[in-house]
């Protein structure tokens, strides 16, 4: 059998489950205890097929489904095993996790809720491999579908209904954007496989139109600016196994359809489509990781991290758009793969933070920051494992976001080679970006990891607060070992994403990394640059190591535990910590203009005083609400035609009958 | 990997962490001197050393083992750090395994640990410090990443090691660039080691301590870990900046005869650099907190225009 046969069983394999949790609607301990796991054993096992289709030749099959005459082509390539294989990696962590997280109460019967997870992991893994058009978009919608009653779990709370809302309809504004650049792609053939886009050549005008178009409608699945408002909202209201597999998977069908539409498709062959992705990107990263920083809601504050992350994902991107417009395959592969290592490489980090906050919200039933904290000494599994993802998103060594960001750094470097000296000036401006927003995320994960786990609790319940499930801690260790295994082994890995960017742009940098041994990262030569992880980790460990070691044989090892000492104050509260708001301060000042806030202060003679704050996205109040209102309008206006009396409705019907037989005369 | 590597490596590190503290010492007496106080002994900080290793650790009640490792990660990043920036020779073992953007990694994460151990306690100023540090930490540290970056554009290598042999291969000239990046290193060191007109080392004033808040709950050996870290940060950053800015002196791929030279001009060149550093703490006031982000933007934005100078000038 072809291996792209064993992963059509995978797949059906999840349906299958799906369908068991309706059998078994309401049982939850049949659904939580056997279902999940075999779901997570069917992850394990499209991981393991992905990866060894990486380095096997594509392979097609033809679907019998859907209408007659449209059969779905499916192709399995090394892009689509890229992608099935990050499905397939986190999946199996989120579904460990799920197994201990679903319980009774969650709005949604169990039954269902199983059958619509096992049906949006089958449709992710369905989109990537589809190689027509018609086949995409209906696995497309299906997903979309399928993660919108996901979002909509706790329907009963109406804020959780605006919010799977507000995410269908900019789906659906992305789903029509995509269409429509298939309908381009086709060039008047009207074969919609991936085979004929692929051998047409458009003029540049309409293949322009055709990437923009491309650009807008997975950018509004991605989330990038201005289309960025849905994920704040529906990673939230999402339970945390949803958002996490919404985070780290599907935002990444995202770049998968960028990439195998502008790359595979289009060829990316115009400069500018580069330029237009990185000012694109740098301008959501530094949006998303500026809101990230000053909220105090533990799963926005992620959100928010998540649109950084696509952004900085986009810049890859661009600068990949870049050199192969310039015919630099090499550097183009170069800023590939650090694109594609942080598709893996955030698929796990945020998934782990995810779940983390699900296990945190579990076992306090707190999601704002400002009434969380200590929970370290409650919950030290999900604490050291989150600080394990916390590390890995703020990019520092040796973890997994550390890798990518230094990728992308180096091919920064590179860009004085571009010819065009306009295009040169643009380096330091968008590097300096990039080390920003590095920094800055620094900065919200401190945050994020320092409120929550650290301190003293805030409020008295946090006591009480019980420590995650066996099974949610297997969870979180799959994937905090996923990071910190992409942070040490960079060299493997890139020698598999090699197989992708040689398929993307016909070069990788493989062979280079290759040449240096499978420690050292050395992406164009070893005197431009190298990076070592594990001889990093081995010093830093042995340093720590051998100063342990001193300080006891030399001096003592005594300990007194003693009440903080906080410069002899003696009266100290966990209402003194920073909150979420107070560790956020200082960014909220630095980049005022950025947040459309209102603030409330207290009169110095007020009798309670009250402080308040709100934030709010400046993207409401310019684009969606006046749409909202112009929208409103045309429905007015529209409605003067619905008068509720049948015979008014008999005479549209009638004067539309005598201007069709007017028209059918002439 | 040659055995003169290993050599010059091992001393590099070896020199750092018993050189970093006179450092401290020195600088601390210069300032002394320059402020008409009588001066602590040059040997000071040793002693300081000595008296907090042998004092017992008083670890408040409240503290997760966080807060016992923070210290040892630190002092282990410091330790790296100076491993890795050229100071006596340009061969050295670990060159490869870590580049300049690794450098600033480093720091990041020893950055970020004490940050996490300074929130652990719970107490106001404890997380008051955190916020601060992070606050000076996200824009100097991409300033430091830019300054880097000017560095590698003219050496088309990230290597600090290549980027320094390169450097003092050239005939003495000025480079533009690097011209500017000296002044924005110069202002990131300031912030990043805790210096006027940043922070003062020598004061537990609540309203403009940000280091000292850091560890202010520290005590005993782990006051003394981190104490030492902090000097090795100096050490590292003195050593980075003399190594971008007056790279002669340094041995290259020699004989141990030559690192063996190359000691007493890095004594010397430091000697100066901390004089110089005292003079800046001394003529300079303390800034109000508020004006630091203004301070290091500035830092910031001069590397950007160094990079900038670069690519246009092309040098």
């Amino acid at each position: 059998m072809l291996l792209l046969d064993w992963i059509l069983i995978v797949i059906a394999g999840w349906l299958a489950l799906g369908l068991a949790g309706i059998a078994a609607l309401r049982n939850t301990a049949f659904v939580a205890r056997t279902l999940f796991p075999a779901g997570a054993a069917l992850g394990l096992a499209l991981a393991g097929f992905a990866l060894a289709a990486m380095f096997d030749t594509p392979q097609t099959a033809i679907l019998a489904l859907g209408l007659p005459d449209l059969p779905f082509h499916l192709r399995l390539d090394g892009l689509s095993a890229f992608f099935l294989f990050v499905i397939g990696a986190t999946g199996v962590g989120i579904s460990v996790f799920a197994a201990g997280y679903f319980r009774q109460g969650e709005g949604t019967p169990p039954g269902l809720l199983c059958l619509e997870y096992h049906l949006f992991l089958a449709s992710m893994a369905m989109v990537v491999l589809a190689d027509d058009a018609y086949a995409f978009m209906v696995m497309w919608e299906t997903m979309a579908l399928s993660s919108f009653f996901l979002v909509t779990t706790n329907h009963r709370v109406p804020a959780i209904r605006a919010a799977g809302f507000l995410y269908l309809l900019i789906a659906h504004v992305g789903a029509i954007a995509i269409l429509l650049c298939f309908g381009v792609l086709q060039a008047n053939t009207g074969d919609y496989t991936f085979a004929n886009m692929r051998a047409q050549s458009l003029p540049p005008l309409w293949a322009s139109v055709a990437f923009l178009l491309a650009t807008l409608g997975f950018g509004a699945k991605a989330g990038i600016l201005p289309l960025h408002v849905w994920l704040p909202e529906a990673h939230p209201a999402a339970p945390s196994p949803v958002s996490a597999l919404m985070s780290g998977v599907m935002l990444k069908t995202a770049i998968y359809g960028l990439l195998r539409v502008g790359f595979d498709l289009l060829g990316a062959q115009q400069w500018w489509w580069g330029v237009a992705l990185l000012a694109v990107g740098l301008a959501t990263a530094l949006y998303g990781v500026v809101f990230s920083a000053v909220q105090t809601d533990m799963k926005r504050l992620l959100a928010y991290s998540s649109i950084e992350n696509i952004g900085l994902l986009f810049v890859g991107l661009g600068l990949g758009v870049l050199f192969n417009a310039y015919g630099m395959t090499a550097l183009s592969a170069l800023a590939l793969t650090a694109a594609l290592y942080h598709v893996i490489g955030h698929a796990f980090f945020k998934s782990l933070l995810f779940l983390a906050t699900g296990s945190v919200l579990h076992s306090t039933g707190e999601r704002s920051l400002g009434k969380l904290g200590g929970l370290m000494r409650r919950m030290p599994w999900v604490a050291w494992l989150s600080l394990v993802g916390v590390l890995a998103s703020s990019g520092l060594p040796p973890f997994s976001g550390f890798v990518s960001e230094w990728l992308l750094l180096q091919s920064f470097l590179f860009t004085t080679d571009l010819p065009d000296s306009f295009l040169n000036m643009l380096v330091p401006v968008l590097a300096a970006g990039i080390a920003l927003i590095a920094a800055l995320a620094g900065y919200t994960m401190v945050k994020f990891f320092g409120v929550i786990f650290l301190g003293q609790p805030r409020e008295p319940k946090l006591a009480e607060a019980h420590p995650a499930s066996p099974l949610e801690r297997a969870g979180l260790v799959w994937l905090s070992a996923g990071c910190v295994l992409l942070g040490l082994f960079p060299v493997p890995v890139i020698g598999i994403i090699d197989r992708v960017t040689q398929l993307l742009v016909g070069g990788g940098i493989g062979a280079t990394v290759r040449a240096n041994g499978w420690l050292l990262l050395a992406p164009s030569s070893l005197e431009r640059a190298s990076y070592n992880p594990l001889a990093f980790l081995v010093v830093v460990g042995l340093a720590v190591l051998l100063a342990a070691v001193l300080v006891r044989r030399f001096y003592h090892g005594r300990l007194r535990r003693a009440p903080a000492w906080d410069c002899g104050y003696p009266a100290q509260t966990a209402r003194m910590q920073d909150t979420a708001e107070g560790f956020g301060q200082p960014i909220r000042q630095i980049f005022e203009p950025v947040f459309r806030m209102r603030r409330e202060l207290p009169a110095p003679f007020d009798a309670r005083p009250v402080y308040r704050v709100t934030i709010e996205d400046h993207f409401w109040h310019w684009l969606y609400l006046p749409l909202a209102r112009l929208t409103e309008r045309i429905a007015r206006v529209v409605g003067r035609l619905q008068r509720g009396r049948i015979a008014i409705y008999l005479l549209y019907s009638f004067v539309t009958l005598i201007v069709l037989l007017l028209v059918a005369k002439s | 990997m040659t055995f003169t590597g290993l050599f010059a490596q091992l001393l590099a590190i070896v020199l750092a962490l018993a050189l970093a503290p006179l450092l401290t010492g020195w600088v601390n007496q210069w300032r002394a001197w320059l402020q008409n106080r009588r001066a602590p002994s040059l040997l000071q900080p040793y002693r300081v050393l000595h008296k907090l290793f042998n004092k017992e650790s008083v670890v408040a009640e409240t503290a997760s083992p966080l807060f016992r490792v923070a210290p040892y990660v630190m002092f282990g990043s410091m330790a790296l750090a100076c491993g890795i920036a050229p100071t006596l020779s340009t061969d050295l073992s670990l060159a490869p395994a870590a580049d300049a953007i690794a450098l600033v990694g480093l720091f990041a994460l020893a950055r970020v640990f004490i940050s996490l151990a300074a929130m652990d306690i719970g107490t106001s100023f404890g997380t008051l410090g955190a916020r601060r540090e992070m606050l000076v930490g996200f824009l100097a540290e991409p300033a430091l990443l830019m300054v880097l970056f000017s560095a590698s554009l003219i050496t088309q290598s990230t290597s600090l090691a290549k980027i320094v042999e390169t450097l003092a291969h050239q005939p003495f000239a000025i480079y533009p660039s690097l011209a500017v990046a000296g002044v924005a290193f110069t202002m990131v060191s300031l912030a990043e080691n805790a210096r006027v007109p940043v922070d003062n080392p020598a004061t537990h004033l609540e309203l403009t301590m940000i280091h000292e808040a850091l560890i202010l709950e520290y005590s005993g050996r782990h006051l003394a870990l981190v104490e030492w870290a902090a000097s090795l940060k100096l050490f590292a950053y003195s050593c980075i900046g003399l190594a971008l800015f007056v790279p002669w002196g340094i041995a290259e791929a020699g004989t141990p005869l030559t690192i063996l030279f190359a000691i007493p001009v890095l004594v010397a060149k430091l000697a100066i650099g901390g004089v110089l550093l005292a003079l800046i703490e001394t003529i300079n006031a303390k800034m109000r907190l508020f004006r630091v982000p203004e301070f290091l933007a500035t830092a910031f934005l001069l590397a950007v225009i160094a990079l900038l100078v670069h690519v246009l000038l092309g040098a």
